[in-house]
């Protein structure tokens, strides 16, 4: 392994009762895009509030670029942060904003001018260096966010769920221009999202953050195929969650029934035996349709169902069945060669899915019997 | 139908004729009519027992008298200065109510500095007497400590005389510059300790420029009512405080010579317009900008 610009080391943060970040430790490669993907509450702002240094852990340390960055403020860690709402400086204009840090570092007002003009061409902005911070769009709000950032050439760079306040077309541009940006800069980024799109199409690795504690620390490509635990599963992609009991053990793939009779086959993971209580998920894409069960591959399972909505939307576009005999709800995704577009609510219709590619564990406590 | 219009236009009107009809009222009445009445008597000269002529004898006795000229300057000076210092306490205060407290505890503290404010201004001043005169709490304290061997006068200090007008405008300057910090985003202060600033560098660079609307809307206030100040410089300061109001007092009150009363009164307002504008200036604000922040 390669050297590494962040490491924490079992990191604690508790706020009275509640165990914010729980004995957290990782490292992330210098030079990769790094993104901590969890829901809101699950710990991942304190993190990187402690990285920043606005935060002390509790326990534990946090090594910056080989150093421990205990009791070291903020103003003096190599590392800048793009803030949620940017937290451009209004009172400024934009070369005023990118040149904040290198007038506080003491650089000479002719150099720093020259060094904030060179970074807003950079990234895109040249000649915008005397507009205020209120005639951008948001996009180049963005950009002046990490510019201001980057011209102080940080170990590390953190970035706090920045698109957040974009809407959807702009926050699809600027997801590759992003991974663009961090690309030719060549520095460590460290991203936090609830977004799993933006954490699967940025970067090389992702810690999946639950509860304080890292579910899965992967590539998106780990986590979006191979997924280690049921939140993994559920939380990232779309997913058809079936909850059961395991009812037979065929080598790896075992036989799941739900409580109202349906049975299924996935491949599990963890201990399973049978009677144990699992949760299944089956992702719509590995699923295929026919419209007849003649059609399907002879060795998986087969299935029926009726139509309840078609859900068009270009490329992911999907159906929503209903399971002929429990009415459970089904998705799966429309094949990109059209040969399903005329299907119609209430058609009836064949399925069926590999079950080596469909995932089981065990049941995660407090969560058997509850369907998604 | 133009009809109908015409009249819906015309009650309009008159609703807002009727809604401004107190605050014109008050403005004409109260302001503006008197200080025409004030203009006038400050332009002219008794030439004779009943008879007047218009002169500028008024503003002329003023430039010529140089006691006159010492007070005026003397106000201006200490009015300044007193200012700034009720800044330089306001704003530590202003910063706890504004960032640091949470919820309850923030009002509390702004409760605490509007208690005294209950009490009139009048018992306010006497209670300071109380405590600083030569036979008062604060010199038999110091005598008790063995800091004074005898009980030393603390009234009638210029001194004296900041430490109660500082007192009375701490409110009026804590006010607009809570509303002005508690509008700074805290996350531009992480910002900038992010990229390296430290707490004065914060403090130069982000939080006064941020506030800078609401320092300049408290000092204009402070300002006004230091200058304008009667009882506490009479009260705190004595005979010898050379206040200019006392002058216009003097002049209205005990000489009965309202027309250098009245001119003493314009140049008063034409004091405190001009020392306004140049902090105005000084500041880079705008009039309509510090205004809409207070």
């Amino acid at each position: 392994m390669s050297t590494a610009d962040l490491v924490a080391s079992a990191v604690v943060k508790r706020f009275a009762s509640h165990t914010a970040v729980d004995s957290l430790s990782f490292s992330v490669e210098r030079g990769s895009f790094f993104s901590i993907l969890g829901p809101s509450g699950c710990g991942k702002t304190t993190l990187l509030r402690m990285i920043a240094g606005f935060l002390a852990p509790d326990s534990g340390d946090i090594a910056i670029g080989g150093n421990s960055m205990a009791g070291v403020a903020p103003n003096r860690r190599p590392v800048n942060m793009v803030f949620q709402q940017l937290a451009l400086f209004p009172m400024m204009n934009v070369g005023e904003n990118v040149a904040y840090g290198l007038a506080r570092r003491g650089v000479k007002r002719a150099e720093r001018m020259r060094r904030s003009a060179a970074m807003l061409e950079r990234v895109g902005l040249s000649g915008a260096a005397l507009k205020r911070v209120d005639e951008l769009s948001g996009g180049q709000r963005q950009r002046v966010a990490i510019a201001r950032s980057m011209v102080l050439e940080p170990t590390l760079l953190l970035l706090d769920e920045p698109l957040g306040a974009l809407d959807l077309k702009l926050r699809e541009h600027m997801k590759i221009e992003l991974k663009q940006l961090q690309a030719a800069f060549g520095t460590t980024f460290v991203y936090i999202t609830h977004d799993q799109s933006e954490a699967l199409v940025l970067s090389d690795h992702v810690g999946v953050m639950n509860q304080g504690r890292f579910e899965q620390l992967g590539t998106p490509q780990d986590l979006y195929y191979r997924p280690l635990t049921p939140f993994v599963a559920s939380f990232v992609g779309a997913n058809n969650r079936i909850v059961g009991r395991c009812t037979a053990r065929h080598a790896q793939i075992a036989e799941i029934a739900t409580a109202d009779g349906w049975i299924i086959h996935a491949w599990v993971h963890g201990t399973v035996g049978v009677g144990d209580a699992v949760e299944a998920f089956v992702r719509p894409e590995i699923a295929t349709l026919a419209r007849a069960a003649a059609d399907l591959p002879a060795d998986q399972p087969r299935h029926g169902g009726e139509v309840q909505s078609v859900l068009f939307d270009g490329a992911n576009s999907a159906v929503l069945l209903q399971e002929t005999k429990t009415r459970r709800e089904f998705r799966i995704s429309l094949p990109q060669t059209g040969l399903f577009s005329d299907l119609k609510p209430r058609d009836c219709i064949a399925f069926g899915f590999d079950p080596a590619r469909a995932a089981c564990y065990p049941a995660r406590a407090g969560s058997a019997g509850q369907d998604a | 139908m133009l009809e109908g219009g015409a009249t819906s236009r015309w009650h309009a009107r008159l609703t807002l004729g009727l809604l401004l009809a107190p605050a014109l009222l008050w403005l004409g009445a109260l302001i503006i009519l008197p200080h025409a009445e004030l203009a006038v008597l400050s332009f002219r000269e008794r030439i004779a027992p009943r008879h007047y002529a218009p002169s500028l004898a008024q503003y002329k006795t003023f430039f010529m008298e140089p006691l006159y000229w010492h007070v005026f300057v003397h106000t201006a000076v200490m009015s300044v200065i007193a200012t700034f210092m009720t800044l330089l306490l306001a704003f530590p205060i202003a910063w706890v109510i504004a960032k640091l407290a949470r919820g309850r505890a923030g009002s509390l503290l702004f409760i605490v500095c509007l208690i005294p404010f209950w009490v009139s201004e009048t018992v306010r001043t006497l209670g300071w007497m109380i405590l600083l005169r030569e036979s008062g709490v604060l010199p038999a304290l110091l005598v008790k400590l063995h800091v004074t061997a005898m009980p030393v006068e603390l009234l009638y200090h210029d001194a004296t005389i900041f430490v109660g007008l500082v007192y009375s405008s701490l409110l009026f300057m804590i006010v607009p510059l809570v509303s002005s910090l508690e509008s700074l985003d805290n996350s531009l202060i992480e910002a900038a300790y992010d990229m390296g600033a430290g707490g004065f560098a914060i403090l130069r660079t982000i939080v006064i420029p941020h506030a800078a609307p609401g320092i300049t809307a408290g000092c204009i206030v402070v300002f006004m009512l230091t200058l304008g100040n009667y009882l506490t410089p009479t009260l705190l300061g004595g005979k010898n405080s050379q206040w200019f109001t006392e002058q216009i007092y003097a002049q209205f009150i005990t000489r009965f010579n309202w027309e250098q009363g009245a001119a003493f009164g314009f140049l008063l307002l034409g004091l405190s317009t001009a020392l306004v504008v140049l902090g105005l200036r000084l500041s880079g604000q705008r009039f309509g900008d510090v205004m809409r922040r207070t």
